[in-house]
């Protein structure tokens, strides 16, 4: 059973994956990245990760995948009225010299966890997890806490720079 | 430690396994990992549109997070199940700042298109 639910999503898996190759468009590969998501929560069941499942369905296909969508049909349509309405306008910024953008990548390190509590079965499960998450790591995740807040207030810092002006492209030329 | 992972490879792999057993060996795991991180190196590379370029940074997040629920099952440690935690915390910091700079970008340079950003 389990052989077979793990051939199934992980199909839905490796097929959202490469859809997610194969669209053209913005909001099919985020549509099929949700998919991959989902997927994965499942895979996560089979190997006895609760917790991890529900915090993979909440936080990256609830949150992370719905400011995608709603991003990225926010910047289509805008993209599409730019591009049909005013098409001499990208060229005219391309001709302007700016900073590049950079993103970094941060893949986690991989280390392996030890061996403890080997002959323990899985049915404290999240106390465990919670012993280790608040008393031995206590330090990170408070760390990670003040870096979704500064997160989020650079996330509100970004947003408010072209504030006030919702149809600002073309007057905001001129001046920068 | 070496005897222990291949032990563990072993048990994995084990040829007594018949197809419809309950236990899925764990190498198939990492297999589905691997397949999932290449794919989106392969979509981060190929696609020009900047969603698209982050979206396959979440989905080479999420096969990495794969990886180590796969390893913290098969050692029956939680501290795996912990740096998944993290991961997606940090994931989610990093969508919504990353989210936040494609606005800002679009908003100076009308385009969505990585090679016209510069």
């Amino acid at each position: 059973m389990h052989l077979i639910l793990f051939l199934l999503f992980a199909g839905f898996c490796l097929g959202g994956a490469i859809n997610l190759l194969l669209q053209s468009h913005p909001i099919n590969s985020a549509l099929s990245l949700i998919v991959v998501m989902t997927s994965l929560a499942v895979l996560y069941l089979l190997l006895g990760a609760e917790f991890l499942a529900a915090a993979q369905i909440i936080v990256y296909a609830g949150a992370i995948m719905v400011l995608f969508v709603l991003t990225v049909m926010l910047l289509i349509r805008r993209a599409r009225r730019a591009h049909h309405g005013q098409p001499h306008l990208a060229r005219r910024r391309l001709s302007r010299s700016g900073d590049g953008l950079r993103r970094d990548c941060h893949s986690p390190a991989a280390r392996t966890p030890d061996g403890q509590c080997r002959t323990a079965g899985w049915h404290h499960l999240h106390g465990r997890l919670s012993r280790v998450l608040f008393h031995e790591l206590l330090l990170p995740f408070e760390v990670t806490s003040v870096l979704i807040l500064i997160a989020i207030l650079g996330a509100v810092a970004l947003a408010r720079h072209g504030h006030g002006d919702p149809h600002g492209d073309s007057e905001r030329t001129g001046t920068k | 430690m070496a005897t222990e992972i291949r032990t563990g490879i072993r048990k994995g792999l084990g040829p007594s396994d018949s197809f419809f057993s309950q236990e899925v060996p764990l190498v198939l795991y990492l297999l589905l990992s691997a397949a999932l991180f290449a794919l989106g190196i392969l979509v981060s590379l190929s696609s020009a549109i900047s969603f698209t370029v982050f979206m396959s940074i979440e989905l080479m997040l999420n096969a990495v997070n794969l990886s180590f629920v796969t390893f913290a099952h098969q050692w029956h440690a939680v501290k795996g199940q912990i740096f998944v935690f993290f991961v997606m915390m940090v994931a989610a910091a990093e969508a919504a700042v990353g989210l936040a700079i494609i606005i800002a970008v679009f908003r100076a340079r009308a385009t969505l298109a990585v090679d016209r950003i510069d």
